[in-house]
């Protein structure tokens, strides 16, 4: 195929075919962002949390009465949890993966004498914790029943400089492993807090994701041997087979008030509904990304079409000529194609340019990584596509122009 | 005047003539201008004044109580301040108004009325609350300055709050029991919500721009700050604690931040004066050894403590880029089908000016069709944004009841529609108008 006379003809158009190439490579720019947007919201709503998820359901309870009979309303409470049928654990936890609102973070040390913490990491506390949320133990042991220290205690030993009344163990991810001893077991390791506060690894769990603040490392999580009760914030958290949840959040539910009619119940839920609405933001907003591109892409298909429509209805007369002349079919129809695979490479090499130029901009404002290198081709090769199958329509009403128009009307 | 109804007239012609090419303009404007004024119209309500022709006057005094060392003073003080600090500064009574703020959730029931117990978001403040934010009643009125003085049990509900427990009906001179205390409720708000909820409005810059939030409902029970503490003794929300608090300190002394404090100060004098006062005030407290940082006072006005806070969430705001770049390459579309429509046209418009049509004559004429399209294009944003705003309430933000579309966004709908148009229409009718005449009449 011949593009020099194409050419030619392009530049007797410069402003149709300047419109066109501007509109390509702005559809192009912005459908490649878009759809490095979506990939990233759906890799966090993917993201593993470490736990069985679909055997959890929580009751939080607000607190009711005064602090000191806490602790042994706790003990009936769970006691009474635990002899519902089809409850395979319970614990009174202080938070959950991926859950909004309050969660326990620190910065840790490596090294007592250290200034600034070398990494910020949520706190998981409650009794019987680790097995509840089902994470699974991949070094070391769960934590013995000696081990565990009451909140408040905890908190008196840490302001009075008691380091005996404090827990000495804790529990860590892999991942954290990983980032604070690369290579190495982490077991038997001291971490510190706070003032040089020496804490041991007992244990290593695969995996186990923040509550939130999830930018600040998301499985940079740590368990503590501390136990909780509702008056510290604490909420109940029941694991049993996934087809008896709802069954079983009721009888929770009808245990609790039996022990205490009186009690408000702020939270009742099974984890895949708390799971579904820390991410309800990222969902909708994937929602409106996908809307988006697929409106930009028809709207780009439309102005090929009408374009290439117009041109086809003005240059019938000079496709006539050429069908007289000795020009089949399959010659105007590729004419048509070739042109606009040409003006769609234009605007594919202009839209990469931008695309990366709005990937840099969304870098700087939304924290957002680099826009990957594979995005480029796809998205040349889907603007193409769209292109010859936009033009298609146009071209074969071209190549059906009969010879003896260009003997009308001279 | 004839000559625009005679445009009008062959606009109308025009556009009959070729349907489909109509249509994909109309369309490309409509989803254009439909898409942009949905996320304009969240922008709009978003980040508007909640307080128009007031919050000039209103601020927000910051002290830093916070013990750590700083040495390259790069800490911003604390959204909240501390108990002493916050009553400290109230208790002097400088400004024409003040009013704390603090936080706290409660168990509350209607004795006399036979519903389950349920957790209140409660706020303490004082008196000087309801005048300085201009909140309305529906029934009662607010406390007086003495009762934040003789810590009086008493108790302003929300409208939502009032008809959840009393069906609506006036409520004033009933008992509420909130905690383990009686309190009686002198003032029924009418419906009232800000936008955002300014008063209680802290973190924004720890929120990593998922500020939906602030765009909540105010809270249901408003009580005297004194009397509140004496209900609740576990003391308000703390925003941060610069060390974990022991076990039953009580919140006046505890090493939290959890108090708030708004101004109302008329002219720029006081102003002025305000800001002296509470540097002084930072200064002697220095002294006394109870602050470390004196010199780190700040006193921003209700609109920049909302930009301090960035309170319009990040997703709306990359939305509406979103939008407008759509309404870009919706514009490209219609230039181009406009080009086409015109210059298809080269002949009747060369006979035209043949017949003594001048440039200009033809060039209104072009925009005028533009024109056209863009009012039909708007007529179907405006539909179309309507349809928007609805999907959008559907979403489960804390904003979604507020978004309605309101007179001036209405009018924005068609007077941008009309300018994209004639926008897109002026290169294509600019073209039109050079159309060379000779050549024309001869393919005739």
């Amino acid at each position: 195929m011949d593009i020099l006379p194409i050419l030619s003809t392009l530049r007797r158009h410069k402003i149709t075919a300047w419109l066109l190439i501007l509109e390509i490579a702005l559809t192009c720019a912005i459908v490649c962002n878009a759809v490095f947007l979506i990939s990233q919201r759906l890799e966090r709503m993917n993201l593993p949390s470490g736990i069985a998820e679909h055997e959890l359901v929580q009751v939080q309870l607000a607190n009711i009465g005064n602090r000191s009979d806490a602790e042994a309303r706790a003990k009936t409470d769970l006691a009474a949890l635990r002899q519902i049928p089809g409850v395979t654990q319970v614990a009174l936890v202080f938070q959950m993966p991926f859950t909004d609102g309050g969660s326990s973070n620190s910065g840790i040390k490596l090294d007592p004498q250290q200034q600034e913490d070398t990494v910020d990491v949520t706190q998981y506390m409650g009794e019987n914790l680790l097995s509840t949320l089902g994470t699974r133990l991949v070094a070391g042991r769960d934590f013995r029943p000696d081990e565990f220290v009451d909140l408040d205690a905890a908190v008196t030993a840490l302001h009075s400089g008691n380091l005996k009344g404090l827990p000495q163990v804790l529990v860590i991810t892999q991942m954290l492993a990983e980032r604070l001893w690369p290579g190495q077991s982490a077991l038997g390791k001291q971490i510190y807090l706070g003032q040089g506060l020496p804490f041991r690894v007992v244990g290593v769990v695969a995996h186990l994701a923040r509550p939130n603040r999830l930018s600040k490392g998301v499985e940079y999580s740590t368990v503590w041997p501390i136990s909780m009760n509702v008056a510290q914030g604490a909420s109940f958290l029941i694991r049993c087979a996934p087809q008896e949840r709802e069954r079983v959040l009721k009888s929770a539910l009808a245990a609790l008030k039996q022990l205490d009619p009186n009690r408000v119940v702020l939270q009742k839920r099974t984890y895949d509904e708390a799971r579904h609405a820390f991410f309800a933001n990222d969902r909708a907003m994937t929602g409106i990304l996908v809307g988006v591109c697929l409106a930009l892409l028809i709207v780009t298909a439309l102005g090929i079409v009408g374009l290439a429509s117009f041109w086809v209805a003005q240059r019938r007369r000079t496709i006539g000529v050429r069908r007289a002349l000795g020009a089949t079919r399959a010659n105007i129809l590729q004419y048509f194609q070739t042109e606009n695979f040409l003006l769609a490479t234009i605007g594919i090499v202009i839209g990469m340019a931008l695309a990366f130029g709005i990937n840099l901009f969304l870098m700087q404002h939304y924290e957002l990584p680099r826009l990957p290198a594979i995005y480029f081709p796809v998205g040349a090769i889907a603007l193409w596509v769209i292109g010859q199958l936009a033009v298609l329509g146009p071209a074969l009403r071209a190549a059906a122009v009969p010879p003896v128009v260009a003997t009308r009307s001279v | 005047m004839s000559m625009f109804g005679y445009y009008l007239n062959l606009a109308l012609r025009s556009l009959m003539r070729n349907k489909m090419l109509t249509a994909l303009m109309v369309i490309a404007i409509a989803v254009g201008i439909g898409a942009s004024m949905t996320t304009l119209t969240v922008m709009h309500l978003l980040s508007g004044d909640p307080l128009p022709g007031r919050s000039q006057h209103i601020f927000y005094p910051q002290v830093d109580p916070s013990p750590l060392p700083d040495p390259e003073n790069t800490h911003k003080p604390w959204d909240m301040m501390d108990y002493r600090s916050a009553t400290d500064l109230w208790s002097a009574h400088r400004a024409d108004r003040q009013a704390l703020i603090g936080r706290s959730a409660l168990r509350l029931t209607a004795p006399d009325m036979n519903q389950p117990p349920l957790m209140a978001q409660v706020l303490s403040t004082t008196s000087d609350f309801f005048p300085m934010f201009a909140v309305p009643f529906q029934y009662g009125g607010s406390w007086q300055p003495q009762d934040d003085q003789q810590r009086t049990r008493v108790a302003v509900i929300s409208s939502d709050l009032n008809i959840k427990l009393f069906g609506g009906a006036n409520s004033v001179g009933r008992t509420l029991r909130l905690k383990d205390s009686d309190v009686r409720i002198i003032g029924v708000l009418a419906p009232w919500r800000p936008s955002p909820q300014f008063y209680d409005l802290v973190g924004g810059r720890f929120s990593n721009g998922q500020t939906a939030d602030f765009y909540s409902k105010p809270q249901e029970v408003f009580m005297p700050f004194s009397s509140s503490l004496d209900i609740n003794t576990d003391g308000f929300m703390a925003f941060t604690c610069w060390r974990a608090p022991d076990p039953g300190t009580s919140m006046t002394t505890s090493p939290c931040v959890s108090v708030a404090l708004w101004v109302e100060l008329g002219n720029a004098a006081k102003v002025a004066d305000y800001k002296a006062f509470i540097t002084d005030y930072a200064t002697q407290q220095k002294a006394l050894g109870r602050l470390t940082h004196a010199d780190n006072t700040r006193m921003p006005s209700l609109m920049q403590w909302l930009d301090f806070n960035q309170v319009v969430p990040s997703d709306v705001r990359l939305q509406t880029w979103l939008a407008f770049a759509f309404l870009l390459i919706c514009l490209f579309n219609t230039v181009g089908l406009l080009l086409a429509k015109f210059l298809r046209r080269s002949g009747e418009i060369g006979v035209r000016r043949a017949l003594g049509a001048t440039r200009g004559a033809v060039l209104t004429q072009c925009l005028v069709e533009a024109g056209l399209i863009g009012l039909i294009g708007g007529f179907g944003g405006w539909l179309l944004t309507l349809l928007g705003l609805a999907l959008i309430r559907q979403q489960p933000v804390a904003y979604a009841d507020l978004l309605h579309l309101d007179s001036t966004m209405f009018l924005a709908t068609f007077v941008m529609a009309i300018v994209a148009s004639l926008l897109a229409g002026a290169v294509p009718a600019w073209r039109a108008s050079r159309v060379a005449l000779g050549l024309q009449l001869k393919t005739l």
